[in-house]
């Protein structure tokens, strides 16, 4: 059992007011390290495909800010453990990051990563600079790496609207950390490939939010289409991709009648053209 | 069998470290927490806007404080790394500010009977609900007594002068701009004049935001609704019906305090 249950309700060891750090992962560390994803003991054997993947993310900046958008699938080696998985989080009112790999342990950074930003911003009074948050990111990761050896592997898609710069950025990370910055597009998971491909000849610079958003929608087809791990839009269920907009506005995630209606846009437009738009040859 | 030298009866004891305690919040200025339609006001007098008197300590918690500045900080502090922690291993619904509250009572009745100097400081914390009824106001003093408050409470230097002014002013159901307008007039001494704005600290639980409730209002914002609410100025009623809509952040560079002279919560 954690050591925090059997204290009185908190100070006797003046652990809450040993007000060290303003990192909510280093307080967690000295107080409950069993919380932390990357600090469990080590797997008798490593973890394969038995646990749930998550799959593919794509982001793309765009006029005034960055789109984020996933499917919903999640995979146990063949079998789709879950086609309503939600993979974009919002982490706090100017970032989101999406996830790809082991899927309960990048849930689980998500939400330790949406309380790490808040932490900070609530101790110091100011909320950290894009750099800062990447930053802080990529060491979660790190932290991750034993785990990852063994099976349990998170690889994030970072991205933030930078408010000095007043446009969207995007990092990507490895199973090592990172972060490595993105301009334009990126994209992770095992449908990345092709996602990318199609970003390449989609993506325009200076898209209207709208646009990218769709842009990021034709993407993710994409992937489904060559990747049996990627899910694609379910019209008969109502399953849509989940798309995140921030701009200088901040974090707003489309609803879902909004991407149906980008979703229904692109999939009349395939019935004529099965492979989507295409890009100019000269 | 004679007393021991330099004995002093724990009545003595306890009666010394109290007066000591509301010595010291006395010579600081006051802060006012009421509830307004939307949610909680917090207005504080404060020379400082660098160091807050208000604070978010979680999604529908906030927190404010008078008196010594390093000793309600280091409260503060604690309670956010007591909602964090909770939040995160059990669920955000299960942070509670009763739960705050019982943490910061057991703290600060602990420090008080253990060390020679209690904490001078005299804090709120407060829970913003779905409605009016499910809010929640505690005010804890420096022994760790915890009092449920209904609808307003008043804390620091002045607090009884200030407390009945803001009783005088206070009704149920007031929109921001009046709310504020109470708290303001409450910290203002009769014939003196109101703390300028920028010895305001404000802020809001508005129960119609998303995600986090807790809002500073700064700059012209506060400006604004001061000015809406000027007593010169008739009060205006809110339409009917419909819900207010939430107040938005004010975006992302925007400085949560512009910087100020350092308060140290003695006064002036």
């Amino acid at each position: 059992m954690a050591s925090h249950r059997d204290l009185p309700a908190g100070f006797a060891d003046n652990m809450f007011l040993n007000t060290g750090s303003s990192s909510f992962i280093e307080f967690v560390g000295s107080y409950a390290p069993d919380l932390l994803p990357g600090r469990r003991p080590a797997l008798a054997r490593a973890v394969g495909d038995e646990v749930p993947h998550a799959t593919t993310i794509v982001a793309a900046t765009c006029a005034g800010g960055v789109v984020m958008a996933g499917d919903r699938r999640s995979t146990s080696g063949n079998m789709i453990s879950q086609r309503d998985i939600e993979k974009v989080f919002r982490t706090d009112d100017y970032s989101c990051m999406g996830i790809a790999g082991t899927a309960s342990t990048g849930l689980e950074m998500a939400k330790l990563y949406r309380v790490e930003l808040e932490h900070y911003e609530k101790r110091e009074g100011r909320t950290l600079s894009v750099e800062g948050k990447a930053n802080r990111l990529a060491t979660m990761i790190r932290d991750n790496l034993p785990m990852a050896m063994q099976g349990l592997a998170v690889v994030p898609l970072f991205a933030a609207y930078d408010p000095d710069a007043a446009h969207g950025r995007i990092f990507g990370y490895d199973v090592a950390g990172g972060p490595y910055e993105h301009h334009g597009y990126n994209a992770i998971g095992s449908g990345s490939i092709f996602a990318k491909g199609s970003l390449k000849k989609l993506y325009r610079p200076d898209a209207s939010p709208e646009d990218m958003a769709l842009t990021c929608i034709q993407a993710l087809y994409d992937a489904a289409d060559d990747d049996s791990a990627t899910g694609g839009p379910d019209v008969a269920r109502r399953i849509w991709p989940v798309v995140a907009v921030i701009t200088a506005d901040g974090f707003h995630r489309l609803p879902d009648e909004e991407v149906e209606g980008h979703v229904r846009t692109m999939l009349d437009a395939r019935m004529t053209a099965p492979d989507g738009p295409t890009a100019p040859l000269r | 069998m004679s007393m021991p030298f330099g004995y002093v009866p724990a009545e003595q004891q306890m009666r010394d470290k109290a007066d000591y305690a509301r010595k010291g919040i006395a010579r600081g200025r006051s802060s006012v927490v009421l509830q307004y339609e939307d949610g909680i006001v917090f207005v504080a007098h404060n020379a400082s806007r660098a160091l807050h008197k208000i604070s978010e300590i979680y999604d529908r918690i906030g927190f404010a404080a008078v008196g010594r500045y390093n000793e309600f900080e280091a409260l503060r502090l604690g309670g956010i790394r007591y909602a964090d922690i909770n939040g995160y291993t059990y669920g955000r619904g299960d942070v509670t500010a009763r739960g705050l509250a019982n943490l910061y009572a057991q703290n600060l009745g602990m420090i008080f009977t253990e060390s020679i100097k209690p904490y001078e400081v005299e804090i709120v914390v407060a829970e913003v609900g779905d409605s009016a009824e499910e809010d929640q106001i505690y005010r804890l003093t420096f022994d760790g007594s915890v009092q449920d408050e209904h609808g307003m409470v008043a804390m620091g230097g002045q607090a009884d002068a200030v407390a009945t002014r803001l009783k005088e002013g206070y009704r149920e159901g007031m929109a921001l701009t009046e709310a504020l307008r109470v708290g303001v007039t409450a910290l203002t001494e009769p014939g003196g004049e109101a703390p300028p704005t920028s010895q305001l600290e404000v802020a809001v639980l508005d129960r119609n935001r998303p995600h986090r409730r807790f809002l500073r209002l700064t700059g012209a914002r506060l400006e604004g609704l001061l000015a809406e609410s000027a007593p010169a100025a008739p009060a205006e009623k809110p339409a009917e019906g419909g819900k207010t809509p939430p107040l938005e952040s004010p975006g992302p560079d925007a400085p949560t305090a512009p910087d100020g002279d350092i308060d140290t919560g003695q006064g002036d």
